[in-house]
């Protein structure tokens, strides 16, 4: 097992994973996921909301099954080589804020970086502001980062802490096999479903938990992080995995190609806005918080898996800052942003620069 | 006596962060880094590697690694 265990960090490893992602991202599009929504964590983190109630946009309710899989899928493989550490204790309530944060930040742009990348990949233009203002929020980071920004060491602790997260979106399964969907109802039992939008678009139950617990135990073995990629590139000049993220851009490239998906341009793209300059600004947002946070929503979701609470109390942050942006009208939508999310990008990077600028040790 | 980067605890970008800042101030000799994931220690080799400095030696124990790296 030794030598298949380093060859995830090598560099044909990350660009595996990278590929692998690629590919299979434009086929869950294909096998029924939104459009240029393969898999995009922030939505799918908020259709999760949606489905427990937490915001009550109809058209953004379901029980994604692909993000269940990444932690799950992350936990097997952590077990599998003896990398599960729970630890906790780096800040929790600063991690959570930025999860909300980052969060809104996304859902102004409509996407987190893996979905910035997909929609890229298939043509969508507007794509590019978001991922410049992904740079840009994470160039940012990095500066905060080089002046001494740091939240504090975690502590070991119980397995069992490490298992809470898990357990719940385990449990999160169990309720969607107990109260399925049911043809043209918008509630079944205690799980809220959409009739119609992005929520109503989904691929088979059990290709979507297949798929999600694959990509985590790929994405765990080779630490993938597409926030990770472009700090490591600014920060230290590494492009270990900046290599994971090209594959994933190329082979997405070619799998969109290959099945139809790839419609290049501007207006009247899947969920998509053009208003620019929140396309940029909410990834800024949405990169500063990441950066800030040590990880991308993905990465997040992993390191949740291998017992990372401080990971998994970002995660509900974010999903927490899902329930925030529709119920204050701050997300985006086809369009353009809503009434509030000008303001809540504003206050989120203020929020953001205020601990940025005072969680630093010398 | 070697010099000691005590990471542990600290998550992804600090142990790298630590360990090049280190490099940087002693340019060579030996660094000894304590960190507690693979994640850390692959990452710390990664960029201890790509400044020149060999991985000397990898100590595995119940709660991390210890690392420690050198250039002539």
């Amino acid at each position: 097992m030794g030598q298949f265990k380093n060859f995830f960090s090598t560099r044909w490893g990350i660009i595996g994973v990278g590929a692998f992602i690629g590919v299979l991202a434009p086929l869950l599009q294909k096998w029924g996921n939104p459009g240029n929504m393969g898999i995009c964590v922030a939505c799918f983190e908020r259709d999760i909301a949606g489905a427990i109630g937490f915001h009550r946009a109809a058209v953004v309710q379901y029980m994604r099954p692909e993000i269940i899989g990444f932690v799950l899928g992350s936990l097997i493989a952590a077990y599998s080589f003896k990398e599960f550490r729970p630890r906790t204790g780096s800040a929790p309530i600063v991690r959570f804020v930025l999860g909300v944060f980052a969060m809104i930040g996304a859902l102004v742009f409509l996407g987190c970086p893996w979905r910035a990348l997909l929609r890229f990949s298939a043509g969508d233009g507007n794509a590019i502001f978001g991922l410049l203002g992904l740079i840009g929020g994470i160039w940012i980071g990095t500066l905060f980062l080089k002046g001494g920004y740091n939240l504090g060491r975690t502590e070991k602790t119980y397995a069992s802490a490490g298992w809470l997260l898990p357990l719940t979106l385990l449990g999160f399964f169990i309720l969607i096999l107990i109260f399925p969907q049911i043809q043209g109802e918008a509630k079944s039992g205690i799980l809220f479903y959409s009739l119609k939008g992005p929520g109503a678009m989904h691929a088979p139950l059990l290709v979507s938990l297949a798929v999600g617990l694959a990509i985590g135990f790929a994405a765990q073995r080779s630490r993938f992080c597409t926030m990770g990629a472009f700090r490591d590139l600014i920060l230290f000049k590494q492009t270990h995995l900046f290599l994971g993220l090209l594959a994933l851009v190329v082979l997405a490239f070619i799998t969109n190609l290959i099945v139809g998906q790839f419609h290049p341009g501007f207006v009247k793209q899947p969920v998509a806005h053009t208003m620019h300059v929140w396309n940029f600004g909410g990834m800024v947002l949405a990169g500063l918080a990441f950066a800030l946070a040590g990880g991308c929503p993905g990465r997040q979701l992993f390191l949740t898996g291998e017992g990372d609470g401080d990971a998994a109390v970002f995660v509900l942050g974010m999903i927490v800052g899902a329930g925030f942006a529709h119920n204050f009208g701050l997300a985006s939508s086809p369009k353009g942003v809503g009434p509030h999310g000008i303001a809540a990008v504003i206050i989120g990077l203020l929020v953001c620069l205020f601990i940025g600028f005072t969680m630093r040790k010398k | 006596m070697s010099i000691i980067v005590d990471a542990g605890g600290l998550s992804c970008p600090q142990p790298v962060l630590l360990t090049l800042n280190k490099i940087k101030e002693i340019q060579k000799g030996e660094i000894i880094i304590k960190v507690d994931t693979d994640t850390s220690k692959e990452n710390v080799s990664r960029a201890a590697q790509s400044q020149g400095w060999d991985m000397a030696d990898i100590q595995k124990h119940k709660t991390g690694y210890t690392l420690t790296i050198k250039k002539e």
